[in-house]
């Protein structure tokens, strides 16, 4: 018996991407490459734009309910939010908020490959993620947010807390989830903090299964494509029987989670799922 | 970067836009927008690399001498060898000649 092979998710692009989650026939395109709306920033400081700015924005439906995907490209600038690309994602995502008020309930799913704000753009990208954080938030109230990382660039920066604030985070092995990159941890704190070029000690302390073993992200799912969009088609499919408190709402677990770690020692990433799981040091 | 610009006389009609490519390390999106009733090939780049505007002319005369087709095309490039250049034309051509019926009117070119 053969196997179909399978198709690397971190191998598709942030549009094919989007369309592998939607319904087959169903991927509609919201400001697409051809409406040129790109960054105004990035060529006055030599850099060239993409004609998308970096961000994907997708409608259509997942088991025939309406659904916005927006994913962000890490090829371009690490994924990085601009003015533009974070205007996309929030108007998407508010426009979910309106529809779903609206009488027509609507699904978000947000594909997170990015290194957080894009340096060129910083304060415009900053304002553009407060408002992404926003409506990720107030879309909670209607259904499940599902956030997705798998690599290869990660979700680090303010879109990390965007991750941390979706209601299910999907994430593969490959995937990274932190605040800081360890590039920058190591360039601002020193090599003794951290080292960034320890792989197997990154992955151990930010990737995929630790985060889901310390409870920061609920499904570890294979590099595939259709294991990725059966994982998403399950959290709506399963909710609201599973629905827990999201996590950015459980703050007493996370304060006693703080106040057991010692700041001065090293714990290891097995102290922290000890830790995360109730046991002790 | 540098902007280039260069227009080419062409007389294949392009029927819907068409998009390949990214602006990544190595690589270089490209844009076609169909021009109706127009009668040239307008091409619209910017290169992160300054100074190979030679290599380019090149590149594009050949491309441009053999399938022009009437469009603007808008090449966003980052630091692309001659070669994935002319593969990343090429792919475009390809797409724009396909069946419209066929299937999809963009791809990001699969793996990278």
């Amino acid at each position: 018996m053969t196997r179909p092979v399978a198709q690397p998710f971190t191998e598709f692009r942030a549009r094919d991407r989007v369309r592998a989650l939607l319904d087959p026939g169903t991927f509609r395109e919201i400001l697409d490459p051809f409406a040129r709306v790109e960054s105004p920033h990035l060529a006055l400081q030599g850099i060239v734009p993409q004609g998308d700015d970096g961000a994907v924005i997708g409608r259509g439906t997942i088991d025939g309910v309406s659904a916005v995907v927006v994913a962000l490209d890490g090829a371009f600038q690490g994924g990085g939010i601009g003015e533009v690309s974070g205007a996309k994602l929030a108007s998407s995502l508010e426009q979910a908020v309106n529809d779903n008020r609206n009488g027509t309930p609507t699904r978000a799913v947000i594909l997170l490959e990015t290194g957080g704000i894009r340096l060129q753009e910083a304060n415009l990208g900053l304002l553009a993620i407060s408002e992404i954080h926003s409506a990720i938030v107030e879309l909670r109230s209607f259904g499940p947010v599902v956030g997705v990382v798998v690599g290869t660039v990660g979700c680090f920066g303010g879109m990390g807390i965007a991750a941390g604030l979706t209601s299910h985070l999907i994430m593969t092995r490959g995937g990274r989830l932190s605040l800081n990159g360890p590039e920058v941890i190591e360039t601002e704190a020193g090599i003794e903090e951290l080292d960034s070029s320890d792989r197997a000690g990154i992955w151990a302390m930010i990737g995929g299964a630790q985060r889901v073993a310390i409870g920061q992200a609920e499904t570890l799912v294979d590099d595939d494509a259709d294991a990725v969009a059966a994982a998403v088609r399950d959290v709506y499919r399963t909710a609201p029987a599973t629905a827990v408190p999201a996590r950015s709402t459980r703050i007493a677990a996370g304060r006693r989670l703080l106040a057991a770690v010692d700041p001065t020692g090293r714990p290891t990433p097995t102290d922290i799922r000890n830790l995360s799981t109730g046991g002790s040091l | 970067m540098q902007t280039i610009s260069i227009d080419y006389p062409a007389a294949e009609k392009l029927s819907r836009p068409v998009h390949v490519g990214a602006v990544s390390s190595g690589d270089l999106e490209i844009i076609m927008i169909p021009l109706p009733g127009g009668s040239t090939a307008t091409v619209a780049l910017r290169t992160s690399v300054d100074g190979f505007d030679t290599i380019w002319r090149r590149v594009l005369d050949r491309f441009f001498a053999e399938s022009a087709l009437v469009a603007h095309y808008e090449i966003n490039d980052f630091g692309a060898t001659p070669g994935m250049v002319s593969l990343r034309l090429a792919q475009a051509l390809e797409i724009a000649r396909e069946d419209p019926d066929a299937g999809q009117t963009t791809t990001t070119g699969g793996a990278r």
